[in-house]
């Protein structure tokens, strides 16, 4: 896809190369033991809160409270979790909408937690979003030239007619017809709008995408489309995604591994397969039971969990999860656990007692 | 097998729009048994919330109406009853849960009021009994402290409790049916999974049927005896949950079920896709609607429309090619 697009940052090396020493790295599953993209450490977003009636910011919301992972070039990380758990926050902060509270985001080796603007600014075009409603990342009254022609000119790349060049050819990645390119975002489906924006998104080339439920509004029959072609694409491009979405099925499908987050934290991570064969935080566990199975032979009693997602301005004490884990002990009223190794493979992290 | 309680028959409905007039359900047909849970699947834009309004007699108005067709509610059909009578049957004899509770709810009034409002206008107690009544109900639906709830602005509860509080609504009276659109769509995996527990329990002690509207077909397999798949605004096939999920017949239903990620599947596997899109209202083709998107089209398909076969007793489809 690239023609002439400036490297302003060094290319991630020995992505392939088997013979790569890799002994600090635990081994287990794919993609693990390459070189990292993205190494995230202790990320904290917190809101404040304007309370009482002096609207003083006395509290503040912990939306994301010290979240660490990786993701390797060319790998997907999934990330679930219910309402309001902290995951859109996170894609931004990785993306750097938003300045983060504390932690560290080294993308290629750079930590960009707290650059300017003006030192972002190389980086912006690698680190691309992709939003669930495509139209209100779209500017509607725009065209779709116009629309995927924007990155390269706020990033002053080539001229008119190698621009048009590019529109044309991103067009044709997303599968959508050269003649879209006059209409407006508002006479196309929502599948062929969220095509626009990813096409849009991978414009620049970029090395990372924060796919924030990219397919959660579309029709079953469109949300298998456009997975195939965020699949389709992270294969030609190397592409790595951070996935974001709350349906487990469509996660798993495309993730190399999982992180479940909730309230804030992540609870859990493994890779996509051992984490739905062996999911050991209780959260995970009722979070794949109430996943609706499409056969009715397959009929289960499920155990369901009580109570709401309880609000992250006064999370509760100890394990946040607590007052609605079926298998909660008095410490984890007291204790607030770590995510730790406690398992064979030491890539499955959990962050509860029991497995203490 | 239970018998019949709403019975559509040949419903045509329309709405008049700049652009022109729009049948946006055509000559659906199908039964709801007494007991039991039917359910709609279907493409966003399909027709499934037309036929709920149509039911309800609730279409927008003036652009829409219903054109043709019966709708036999115990026998008697609504399509022409007068609108005093119809208002009778609106909550106390069918009731509506739809997907974003928040419009359903009236946010200058306590959860207390709107519960108690609908048991006085449709039986005869007093204030205070329904008062006691409304906080039986809230209490049976799962909210705690049903008598501090009624006092509260929906505002001040969640997502899952609001939808709670209209599924209280809609059991108000006890209803003969109820008729819920997507009415977990917007809620998160575990609360999903406590509504619809809740609306089968309900469903189990009041014994009324449900017709349940949902894009998931997990949802559907889980819930469901009979189901009605649609596709831009006509029938494609219908049948028990066992006969489709089983022995599906149209293109569409089988495009469907083989195009959703399982969780058992192989990650990054290439899923099936059903290509294209739906046919928008104002340009039907002449022929079966799926025809543009089917892999098993062939010339006659394009000319007109399939008629509806049996595949078994309990199962029909729509298709020319379904038996080949
Ligand atoms: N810009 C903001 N300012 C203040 N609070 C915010 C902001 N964005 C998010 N929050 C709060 O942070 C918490 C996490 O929200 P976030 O949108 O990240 O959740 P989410 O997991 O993406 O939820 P959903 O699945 O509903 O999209 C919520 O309590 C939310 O109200
Ligand atoms: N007030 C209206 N005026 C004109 N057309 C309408 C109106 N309401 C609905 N329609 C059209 O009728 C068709 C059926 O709409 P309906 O809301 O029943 O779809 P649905 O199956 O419920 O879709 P979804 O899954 O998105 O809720 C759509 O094509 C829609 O554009
Ligand atoms: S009638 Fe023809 S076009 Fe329609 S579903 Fe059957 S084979 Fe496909
Ligand atoms: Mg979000
Ligand atoms: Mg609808």
């Amino acid at each position: 896809m690239p023609d002439a697009l400036p490297e302003t940052i060094p290319a991630t090396v020995a992505e392939k190369n088997p013979e790569q020493p890799s002994a600090q790295q635990p081994k287990g599953h794919a993609g693990a033991d390459q070189t990292k993209l993205l190494k995230v450490r202790d990320l904290k977003m917190h809101f404040p809160v304007k309370a009482g009636i002096l609207l003083r910011a006395s509290k503040s919301n912990k939306a994301v409270d010290g979240v660490s992972f990786d993701i390797a070039a060319g790998e997907t990380l999934g990330l679930v979790g219910e309402s309001g758990c902290g995951k859109s926050t996170l894609g931004r902060a990785v993306a750097r909408l938003y300045e983060p509270t504390a932690g560290s985001i080294e993308f290629a080796g750079e930590n960009i937690a707290h650059l300017s603007a003006r030192a972002l600014k190389p980086y912006r075009q690698h680190i691309q979003m992709i939003f669930q409603d495509p139209m209100e990342s779209l500017n509607s009254r725009h065209t779709v030239g116009e629309i995927i022609e924007e990155p390269f000119i706020v990033q002053q790349l080539g001229d008119a007619a190698w621009r048009h060049k590019r529109v044309l050819e991103l067009l044709d990645i997303v599968g959508l017809p050269a003649r879209s390119l006059t209409r407006y975002p508002f006479e196309f489906s929502g599948g062929q709008r969220q095509r626009i924006g990813i096409a849009r998104s991978i414009a620049l080339n970029p090395r990372l995408i924060i796919c924030d439920e990219p397919v959660s509004a579309l029709d079953v029959s469109i949300q298998s489309q456009i997975l195939n072609l965020l699949i389709d694409l992270q294969q030609e491009f190397n592409l790595s995604y951070l996935f974001i979405a709350h349906d487990l099925a469509v996660v798993k499908h495309i993730s190399d591994r999982i992180a479940i987050m909730y309230l804030g934290k992540i609870v859990e991570t493994g890779a996509s397969e051992e984490i739905y064969r062996n999911a050991r935080h209780p959260y995970t566990q009722s979070l794949i039971a109430a996943i609706p199975i499409p056969d009715p032979h397959h009929k289960v009693q499920r155990q369901l969990l009580v109570g709401d997602v309880p609000s992250p301005i006064n999370p509760p004490s100890g394990c946040t999860f607590h007052p609605r884990c079926p298998q909660a002990v008095a410490r984890c009223k007291v204790d607030i656990p770590r995510l730790t190794a406690p398992l064979a493979d030491k890539t499955h992290l959990v962050s509860c007692h029991l497995l203490d | 097998m239970p018998e019949a309680l709403l019975e559509i028959q040949h419903l045509v409905t329309e709405f008049d729009t700049d652009e022109g007039v729009v049948r946006a359900i055509d000559d659906v047909s199908f039964t709801a048994r007494a007991g039991e849970t039917l359910g709609i699947v279907g493409e966003s834009g399909c027709g499934k919330s037309v036929t709920a309004l149509s039911i309800m007699r609730l279409l927008p108005q003036p652009m829409g109406k219903i054109v043709g067709g019966r709708i036999l509610f115990n026998g008697r059909d609504l399509t022409n009853l007068p609108l005093p009578e119809m208002e009778k049957i609106r909550g106390a004899q069918i009731s509506m849960v739809f997907q974003e509770p928040m419009t359903a709810l009236n946010p200058v009034h306590t959860i207390g009021r709107q519960i108690t409002e609908v048991l006085l206008l449709h039986k005869a107690i007093t204030a205070q009994q329904a008062i006691q009544e409304a906080v039986r109900i809230l209490d049976r639906v799962g909210i705690p402290s049903p008598d501090i709830r009624m006092g509260e602005y929906p505002h001040q509860l969640s997502g899952g409790m609001r939808q709670r509080v209209v599924i209280a609504i809609a059991l108000a009276c006890e209803p003969a049916l109820l008729i819920a659109d997507e009415p977990t769509t917007a809620l998160d995996v575990t609360i999903q999974a406590q509504i619809l527990e809740l609306i089968k329990e309900l469903q189990a002690d009041l014994g009324m049927s449900v017709i349940l509207i949902t894009h998931d077909l997990g949802v559907i397999a889980e819930t469901c005896d009979d189901v009605v798949v649609m596709y831009a605004g006509k029938v494609a096939e219908k049948g028990t949950v066992f006969d489709l999920f089983d022995h599906p017949s149209h293109p569409y239903t089988q495009g469907l079920l083989a195009s959703i990620p399982r969780l058992d599947t192989v990650p990054k596997a290439r899923l099936s896709v059903i290509d294209g899109m739906v046919p928008g209202l104002l340009d039907l083709p002449a022929g079966c609607r799926f025809e543009n998107r089917c892999p098993r089209r062939e010339p006659r398909c394009a000319l007109a429309t399939p008629p509806a076969e049996p595949v078994s007793p309990s199962h029909e489809v729509s298709c020319y090619r379904w038996a080949e």
